[in-house]
């Protein structure tokens, strides 16, 4: 004899809520409790080094969206190849990554960083230094194992569960 | 367990109004002003359970930003509500539309002038005081019925209708059940009951005290028998049109109902202000946050019912066992008046098991349709 529909469902699923009453609860506080987004993530910025740089362009051809602007010069004095701009429209930017994969001298990550919202529109046209590799934007590890290897591993809810209560 | 007779016999006398300056008066005054701070001030911690608790059986936090560990969320709700625009429907029935806020929370208010705090603390001891009770807190659907009406809007309606559909069926069921304890404790006084009950009365009816629990949930609109502020199908329910002040309102009724039945719950049930240790009132208040707890427990677990579920649990279910509660609780206090308390908690946990293993088993949907 089947008693869940005698009222014994009931019970057992106000059990179930009386368990999460009493277990952690599986969120983190955003502001102040920060995870750690997954060592596969691709990230939604575009980093460029201008050391291995060489201005070939083949990331401004491969671009789907056309977003990478690139200008370039000859230096006559020095005999050499310069950039002189390189920008990024990340508002057309579309985080495929494509640019990353193309480029042949690793010289473009995607961003490890999430909160890059902008408040002006202009602001989402970035050149040059913005581009840049800095603390606040390291490289992500897309398409970039090496880098993958070093970020912190990702913290999972499924952890903050079976945490101790404070 | 006594006879009615014996029980109304040795019972202390019914306690007056203080002998203050000015007699009756300030028992009036005093007990208005306290009640109705009482209802505010139980809204909001029992806004502040409900969210609470209600997250963190959700395994989420709830509100924990404003004020140590969120209390003063309600406060800032409260603000918030107050201050925002006051939205009347163009092809609104204005006079109807305003009023139906006023008539819906008033009767909630005049339920508390029944309810005991400790033994004669309340505004007035009517002798028929649990008659009262449930004749005054159907008014408040009047109000709902006014508002889902004067909005002039399908939503509202239909959740308006609902309420009247729900409250009119649960409320069979509800008086039986209170019926059960009126006839244990030999009176219809809500102060007289709470003297009555040396044993808690859930005890002795335990079936009665479920039928309550439920029907008091469908009646106050609370899942899972929340349909008529259904958001999925009904946005609001009828309170789809209301916004600022008059929102507050419902806001209020709707956490005041939840309070008022958990009040008499308490009292009919759980032995209302009797405790030891701790003052009176304090227990009153204690056991009333126990139950309301249990009501969040319920509405975090359940899912919400259909309606035709929900008709025919109140008559195919609830209103049929209700009658044989009744029936078994008469037989009771006639034939077994001296029966020990502990056979007769036995007897009535047993009889409970029975009837609702054989109930659900009878309980079918529609033509004999079983995808319940």
């Amino acid at each position: 004899m089947k008693f869940e529909r005698y009222g014994i469902g009931l019970i057992k699923g106000m059990m179930v809520t009386i368990q999460h009453l009493l277990r952690h609860p599986t969120v983190s506080q955003y502001p102040e409790q920060r995870l750690n987004i997954s060592r596969r993530t691709r990230g939604n910025e575009l980093i460029w080094s201008r050391e291995k740089c060489t201005g070939c362009a083949t990331c401004a051809k491969t671009c789907p969206q056309g977003a990478i602007e690139i200008v370039t010069s000859t230096n006559l004095a020095d005999n050499k190849y310069e950039v002189e701009t390189y920008r990024v429209d990340t508002g057309y930017c579309i985080q495929c990554g494509l640019c990353v994969e193309a480029c042949p001298y690793d010289a473009l990550f995607m961003g490890y960083s999430f909160e890059r919202a902008k408040y002006r529109r202009g602001d989402l046209v970035q050149s040059n230094d913005e581009l840049l590799e800095s603390p606040e934007r390291p490289a992500s590890g897309y398409y970039h194992p090496e880098i993958a290897e070093k970020l912190p591993e990702q913290t999972l809810l499924i952890d903050k569960i079976v945490e101790k209560r404070k | 367990m006594m006879t009615p007779d014996l029980l109304i016999r040795t019972l202390p006398m019914q306690v007056v109004p203080p002998d203050w300056p000015g007699g009756y008066w300030w028992h009036w005054l005093f007990f208005t002003v306290v009640l109705i701070a009482f209802v505010l001030t139980m809204v909001m911690g029992v806004i502040y359970v409900e969210r609470r608790g209600l997250g963190r059986m959700q395994s989420r936090l709830g509100p924990n930003r404003t004020g140590p560990f969120g209390l003063l969320q309600a406060v800032a709700d409260a603000v918030k509500v107050l201050l925002k625009e006051n939205i009347v429907p163009d092809k609104a029935d204005k006079l109807v539309h305003w009023l139906a806020p006023v008539v819906a929370f008033v009767p909630i208010l005049m339920i508390f002038a029944v309810v005991p705090f400790q033994n004669g603390a309340l505004l007035a001891d009517l002798n028929i005081g649990i008659l009262y009770v449930v004749a005054i807190s159907s008014v408040a659907t009047v109000g709902v019925f006014m508002a889902g009406w004067g909005s002039s809007n399908k939503y509202s309606l239909l959740g308006a209708m609902r309420n009247v559909a729900a409250v009119v069926s649960y409320e069979m069921p509800l008086v039986l059940a209170v019926v059960g304890v009126v006839l244990i404790a030999g009176s219809l006084s809500m102060n007289q009951i709470v003297v009555a009950q040396d044993i808690p009365f859930i005890l002795f009816q335990p079936l009665g005290f479920l039928i309550f629990f439920a029907a008091g949930c469908a009646e106050i609109n609370r899942s899972p028998f929340d349909l008529m502020e259904a958001d999925q199908e009904l946005v609001a329910g009828f309170h789809t049109e209301y916004s600022g002040m008059k929102f507050a309102m419902f806001y209020l009724v709707e956490y005041a109902e939840a309070i008022a039945i958990s009040a008499i719950i308490t009292t009919l049930f759980l032995s209302g202000w009797r405790g030891p240790l701790l003052p009176p009132w304090l227990w009153f208040i204690v056991k009333i946050f126990v139950v309301f707890f249990f009501m969040v427990w319920t509405r975090s677990t359940f899912p919400r019912v259909r309606i035709d579920q929900l008709m025919a649990f109140a008559w195919k279910f609830l209103f049929p066992l209700a009658l044989i509660n009744l029936f078994i609780t008469a037989i009771q206090v006639l034939i077994w008046p001296d029966a020990l308390p502990w056979i007769l908690i036995i007897v009535n946990f047993a009889i409970m098991g029975i009837l609702i293993l054989l109930w659900s088993k009878l309980f079918k949907l529609g033509w004999g349709r079983v995808e319940v």
